[in-house]
């Protein structure tokens, strides 16, 4: 049985996007700077997806700037809002974001990163607390995406507001499946290969009067915003994936009883991060083993999860955001991250819970660890 | 990323498990960095005649552990000592670079088990 609990990482396509994507790209492949009727009919279908997306969260379609995907839209709306030498983020950013405060640091800039209680969620006070006179951004993104934990952003975008700070929120985790309010956003970044959507674009919803500082230049793209040639099918995809419902309840009860089963079936697991959560995520830690250990012999079995051990990643430390919780190492290590979607079914998620606890069990008489 | 050795040992770990009353044990990593290794052997006329391991860590430490299991049993303590983590690297096919630490693991915990034993002689 082959089952997919890595959609946090990325997503399926929607078998009617990938259709529909296939029109644009061998029949309307015109060029949406060009005048004749070719590209007309292309400049239709960008603007059309830039009106989907903008009404989907409440915003204006002008302030709606097409990327290539999360990543570019975190670091343009980073680059466009920083003035004052300082930044507040959280130790639980995604690496688009951390990263990007990373090098600015080393440019100059003062960087304070707040961390979250032990359940994952940031307290909007320590984020008030951090402020000063020379604070010109806060970054805090809305669904985290290793525990999925769901970040008070009305508060903190209120306090930002009073503050005259700008505030930007990336998205990319909570986009349709968490309701979003952009009332106190300055910005907010949005991906398609999360929701279903394919790969390779995004959008950054930037609030009409603040100014966009170019990261991309050439021609006259996105109001001379973002220059470069949309990426037409890509961007009518997503614009058809914003569409699509999500069935929040349903894989939500899925979700329940994989936390439900696998904690109360193996002993010595705990569930990493608030219970209140995303829909979808589920992030286990197994007491005396290896997470890459356990989604090897997953994967062996057809179940593809990912996991906060430091020995699937390039570096040896264990997952920051876990360690931000105050994970011991040992436990951090233990982690599985399991995130499902609408295509998730029931029989899965039994057969998961099964193939999990016969792994765990075997792979704890191999520890030495835990007796 | 691993090879096809690297992943049958770690599917099926031939020496896997604890010893009673080894001869000498070698504990070697910390679960911190997310490898700890102890090494069990048993030793008649100076030979390891029987060797086990129990492994904390991912794929190539598991994988690992196994091969220099493999590489010791029937070797004389002389032998053994001699063992190193490239023999250990060599007999899985290879390592990614970043998961050599793990094969070096495994010759210190077979050196730390037989210090164990000369010990206690």
């Amino acid at each position: 049985m082959k089952v997919y609990l890595d959609n946090g990482g990325t997503t399926r396509v929607d078998d009617d996007i990938a259709k529909e994507m296939k029109v644009v790209m061998t029949k309307k492949y015109g060029n949406p700077s060009s005048v004749n009727s070719m590209g007309e009919e292309s400049r239709d279908i960008v603007d059309d997806a830039r009106k989907v997306v903008a009404d989907s969260i409440g915003a204006l379609a002008e302030e709606v700037i097409f990327t290539s995907g999360g990543t570019e839209s975190n670091n343009l709306a980073i680059t466009s809002l920083i003035g004052k030498k300082h930044i507040i983020t959280s130790s639980i950013e995604h690496p688009s974001v951390k990263e990007m405060c990373k090098q600015l640091a080393s440019e100059g800039y003062k960087i304070s990163f707040v961390q979250p209680e032990k359940n994952g969620v940031i307290d909007p006070k320590k984020i008030e607390k951090e402020i000063n006179d020379d604070t010109s951004l806060v970054t805090i993104m809305h669904v985290n995406n290793e525990i999925g934990t769901i970040q008070p952003i009305e508060e903190i975008g209120k306090i930002c507001k009073e503050r005259k700070i700008n505030f930007h929120v990336d998205a990319v985790q909570s986009f349709t499946k968490v309701p979003i309010d952009i009332s106190n956003v300055t910005s907010m970044s949005f991906s398609s290969h999360k929701i279903h959507g394919p790969k390779g674009v995004g959008a950054l919803y930037f609030k009409k009067g603040k100014k966009v500082k170019r990261m991309l230049f050439g021609g006259h793209q996105e109001r001379d915003l973002r220059a470069g040639t949309e990426n037409v099918p890509g961007i009518h995809g997503f614009s058809l994936a914003v569409k699509k419902e999500q069935p929040v309840e349903e894989i939500k009860k899925l979700r329940d009883m994989l936390i439900d089963g696998i904690l109360k079936e193996i002993p010595d697991t705990f569930l990493n991060g608030d219970k209140e959560r995303i829909c979808n995520n589920a992030n286990i830690t197994f007491k005396f083993i290896e997470g890459e250990g356990l989604l090897m012999h997953l994967d062996m079995k057809g179940i593809s999860v990912s996991t906060g051990s430091a020995c699937s990643s390039r570096s040896l430390e264990p997952s920051h955001v876990l360690l931000a919780l105050g994970l011991k190492h040992e436990d951090a290590h233990g982690s599985i991250r399991f995130t499902l979607s609408k295509y998730t079914t029931e029989e899965e998620i039994i057969y998961t819970i099964k193939q999990v606890k016969s792994i765990v069990k075997k792979l704890r008489e191999i520890s030495p660890l835990g007796k | 990323m691993y090879t096809n050795e690297v992943i049958k040992r770690f599917k099926k770990p031939k020496f896997m498990g604890e010893m009673r009353n080894p001869d000498g044990i070698g504990k070697v990593g910390n679960p911190t960095c997310g490898d700890l290794m102890h090494i069990f052997i048993r030793v008649e006329d100076e030979v390891i005649k029987d060797v086990k391991f129990q492994t904390f860590g991912c794929v190539a430490a598991i994988a690992s552990s196994d091969a220099l299991c493999e590489l010791a049993k029937g070797k004389t303590l002389k032998e053994a000592k001699k063992i190193k983590d490239k023999h250990i690297v060599e007999k899985l096919g290879d390592l990614p670079p970043i998961k050599h630490h793990c094969s070096i693991l495994g010759a210190d915990a077979l050196k730390e088990a037989i210090k164990d034993y000369e010990k206690k002689r």
